[in-house]
């Protein structure tokens, strides 16, 4: 465009651009756009020096400020790591009891310790502890070796029947069917039921206590309440670890079942270990 | 009969003015507002010492609340989030009760609006009172409206950078004083101000002043008017929020026109002559820059301080004040009507006026009755009854509060004994700044028994729970149901906390599971 088209109307010039006799009006920007427009270009050459921005061969120009978010995450993660310091310290130098009865430090090691559990425990117990048929579930009171902290402490520091930890907690019920003979079976899996519901056939309780006497009493005592010592379930309450009722108690007699649990100390370290302890402690079937 | 020789004629020119008006693009025309003086200006010294005196000391201003809780009158804790305005304290979830509060203040400003019009712009909006402030210092450093017009114009000299500078450096001043009393709002004022002057306060508060000294020193020295016609919606609502019976600034030309700077030869000439000298006073004084002869318009903030010039050149020339005065359009367009006998010729001020030169028993003049219309009455009765309803909400809120939230996972835990457990987390809120025993009681669920984690208290039906002032407590409970009582999977009952000592109590209806085996 040689000549320069002003617009009649308002006496403004075009930009020469021409559809179908329609024009453009060449309005000059606001001057405070135009301003702003030349900051934000300022701005961004002065931001590109002063952080990472421009790409090289094999990296990007670092900036003047020297900063990356790799540094913050890692400075953010030091800044955690101190906060915690003081607490882990603490559940370093004291006991499961005391941490369990220091309000704080108890609130600290189950946050840190319900983690630990997510992360390796619940494949066997469930992620809410509630356990499953021949996984003990952790929220009631009833405990094999034991439901004091530091008893819960000691099963998770060695584990159960795990064969490479000398000091494992190791106890093995032996298969009564080969020992007694199936009748003897059906008589004190009648007799144990009896202890906490009712039996189909209450003539058989009689043999059934006789034969428990004869058989059963050494592990799980006179009174059916079992043992700690050994792992010797208590025979008298309402929980089942393999399943309650007659039939599932004869299975159990006549073949029992085992379960395994790894000791932790080894792959977790001691301060989980206590922190998990407490952690199970505090489900609510804590002794 | 009109003596104008002793009013100042004054070269003004209106910056929205038909002859001068430019594209949008032009750059800004300069407005050097004259010092006016007259009972609006009174009143809005008054109103100005009021609210910058409300911005800057409340935050100064104390409020006992006891041990437990700060004890600065008007207080927003960000951090701990509560929010402290004399004798109410609001948590976060009592929100509403600000935005209700900003619900009345919507409805106020259509009252006032559809009432006396822009009065909000005119008076209490912080656009118009810092732009007054800034004035003030603009004129006592350069003068008025003459002084600083020659100054602008004027070439760099030593004295103009000095009054520059100056003039700058003060507003500057207000500006950081501006923004360092915002911050006193959210925090410890005495201690924050040692902290600000000591170089120790957080760094949010030093951002926090920076950004508000800019804002203000940009709104109210350098754009000022232009924040008002370019910038703000409000102008453009409320437009919609007047109408005939609202209050506006007007100039009265039924009794001003024709304007003459000749009076007397025009009237030597038989021809007819308003009160109008066209002495230009209303448009020097005018902050927006505006002329309001030429009727209503939307820059006009309303400020009155035009019928406080035209009043004071009135008073010179020996007649009646309100050339200019706050006039509603129905009294406006009845007195056109008159003076330009039905609409049918140009105005003649002679029909308004009898013979002996005093206004005519027909001319309309405002009456208070008119602010009293069913619009406002609607607004009022609105403004009203949100706040009396915040006011009951107020008065009648709970102050101990108890939420409870069932365990999923498990839902349940069947016991040794056949007993069945289920876990519940409740919170209890003591929303007052004194500690309390709070008894949590179970109601329903028969023959259970509940256990609270870290309380040493032997199982039962209610536990006592001391509350921190000003808390929230969360406890881990365990409620145990015995075997034979279960009366199916999910039954019902309540947890409720009370306070023996005041009798406040909430309850929280929960559920409790149970297996199917165990009924």
């Amino acid at each position: 465009m040689s000549t320069e088209h002003i617009d009649d109307v308002s006496g403004i010039s075009t930009t020469g651009h021409e559809w179908d006799g329609i024009r453009e009006l060449n309005n000059p920007l606001p001057r405070w756009w135009v301003i702003t427009f030349y900051i934000t270009i300022a701005w961004a050459i002065g931001y590109t020096i002063a952080y990472p921005a421009w790409p090289m061969l094999s990296s990007a120009t670092s900036g003047l400020l020297g900063y990356s978010s790799r540094n913050d995450v890692k400075n953010e993660l030091a800044a955690a790591e101190l906060a915690k310091g003081k607490y882990v310290a603490a559940i370093q130098s004291k006991t499961v009891s005391e941490i369990a009865a220091d309000d704080a430090l108890r609130e600290f090691a189950v946050a840190a310790g319900g983690a630990t559990f997510k992360v390796n425990c619940v494949q066997c117990h469930g992620s809410g502890a509630q356990g499953s048929k021949g996984f003990p579930n952790l929220n009631d009171d009833d405990w094999l070796w034991g439901g004091k902290a530091d008893q819960i402490q000691q099963t998770i520091t060695h584990g159960i029947r795990f064969a490479s930890d000398p000091d494992t907690r190791i106890s093995e019920m032996p298969g009564f069917g080969d020992i007694i003979t199936p009748e003897q079976i059906t008589q004190v899996s009648a007799y144990v039921a009896s202890l906490s519901g009712k039996v189909q056939d209450a003539s058989l309780i009689e043999p059934g206590a006789k034969v428990f006497a004869e058989n059963c009493v050494a592990c799980h005592g006179a009174n059916a309440k079992g043992n700690r010592e050994f792992g010797a379930p208590d025979l008298t309450d309402a929980i089942w670890l393999y399943g309650s009722g007659e039939a599932a108690i004869a299975a159990q007699v006549r073949a029992p079942k085992h379960g395994v649990m790894p000791a932790w100390i080894d792959r977790l370290g001691e301060t989980k270990v206590k922190e998990l302890a407490v952690y199970v402690h505090s489900l609510g079937g804590g002794e | 009969m009109l003596d104008n020789t002793q009013v100042e004629r004054l070269e003004a020119e209106a910056v929205n003015s038909a002859k001068v008006r430019q594209p949008l693009y032009a750059a800004r025309k300069k407005v050097f507002p004259k010092r006016a003086s007259g009972s609006f200006r009174r009143f809005k010294w008054l109103v100005m010492a009021i609210t910058l005196g409300i911005y800057y000391l409340t935050p100064w201003l104390r409020w006992d609340r006891g041990p437990f809780a700060p004890d600065q009158a008007v207080l927003l804790d960000v951090a701990n989030r509560r929010f402290y305005f004399f004798f109410i304290e609001i948590w976060p979830q009592e929100f509403y009760y600000v935005a209700g509060l900003l619900v009345m203040a919507g409805v106020g400003l259509f009252l006032i609006t559809s009432t006396v019009g822009r009065a909000w712009c005119g008076y209490t909006c912080p656009q118009t009172v810092w732009v007054d402030l800034f004035l003030v210092v603009e004129r006592a450093i350069e003068g008025d409206r003459n002084a600083r017009m020659k100054l602008d114009a004027g070439p760099w000299t030593a004295r103009k950078l000095v009054l520059r500078v100056s003039k700058h450096a003060i507003w500057l001043v207000i500006g950081a004083a501006t923004g360092g009393a915002w911050i006193f709002y959210f925090a410890d004022a005495p201690t924050l101000a040692g902290e600000i002057f000591t170089g120790t306060a957080a760094p949010v508060a030093y951002i926090t002043i920076a950004v508000l000294t800019a804002t203000t020193y940009t709104f109210g020295g350098l754009m000022r008017e232009q924040v008002c016609t370019y910038m703000c919606p409000w102008p453009r609502i409320q437009a919609a929020m007047l109408d005939e019976n609202s209050l506006t600034v007007t100039y009265n030309d039924w009794r001003g026109e024709p304007r003459s700077r000749h009076a007397k030869k025009v009237i030597a000439a038989g021809q007819p002559v308003g009160d109008c000298v066209d002495c230009n006073a209303c448009v020097a004084v005018c902050p927006m820059g505006i002329d309001i002869r030429d009727g209503q318009q939307l820059e006009c903030i309303t400020c009155a301080l035009c019928i406080d010039a035209c009043d004071g050149v009135m008073d010179k020339l020996g007649r009646e004040h309100g050339l200019i005065s706050y006039a509603t359009l129905s009294d406006y367009n009845a007195n056109m009507m008159l003076a330009t006998a039905g609409g049918s010729g140009s105005v003649n001020p002679s029909l308004v006026r009898t013979a002996d030169g005093l206004f005519s028993d027909k001319v309309a003049h405002f009456h208070i009755r008119k602010i009293f219309r069913p619009r406002t009455y609607v607004y009022m009765g609105l403004w009203s009854l949100i706040g009396l309803g915040l006011l009951y909400s107020l008065l009648t809120r709970d102050r101990l509060e108890v939420n409870v939230l069932h365990d999923r996972n498990p839902q349940f835990v069947t016991l040794s004994d056949g007993s069945i457990r289920n876990g519940y987390t409740v919170k209890l809120l003591n929303m007052i700044p004194e500690p309390r025993t709070i008894v949590v009681t179970l109601q329903g669920l028969e023959g259970a028994e509940m256990s609270v984690v870290g309380i040493d208290h032997p199982a039962g039906r209610s536990v006592p729970i001391s509350v921190e002032p000003d808390r929230l407590k969360m406890l881990k409970v365990f409620v145990r149901q015995p075997a034979g009582q279960i009366q199916g999977t999910a039954q019902t009952f309540k947890f409720r906390a009370e306070d023996k000592a005041s009798f406040e109590s909430d309850e929280y209806t929960a559920t409790f599971n149970a297996p199917e085996i165990a009924r």
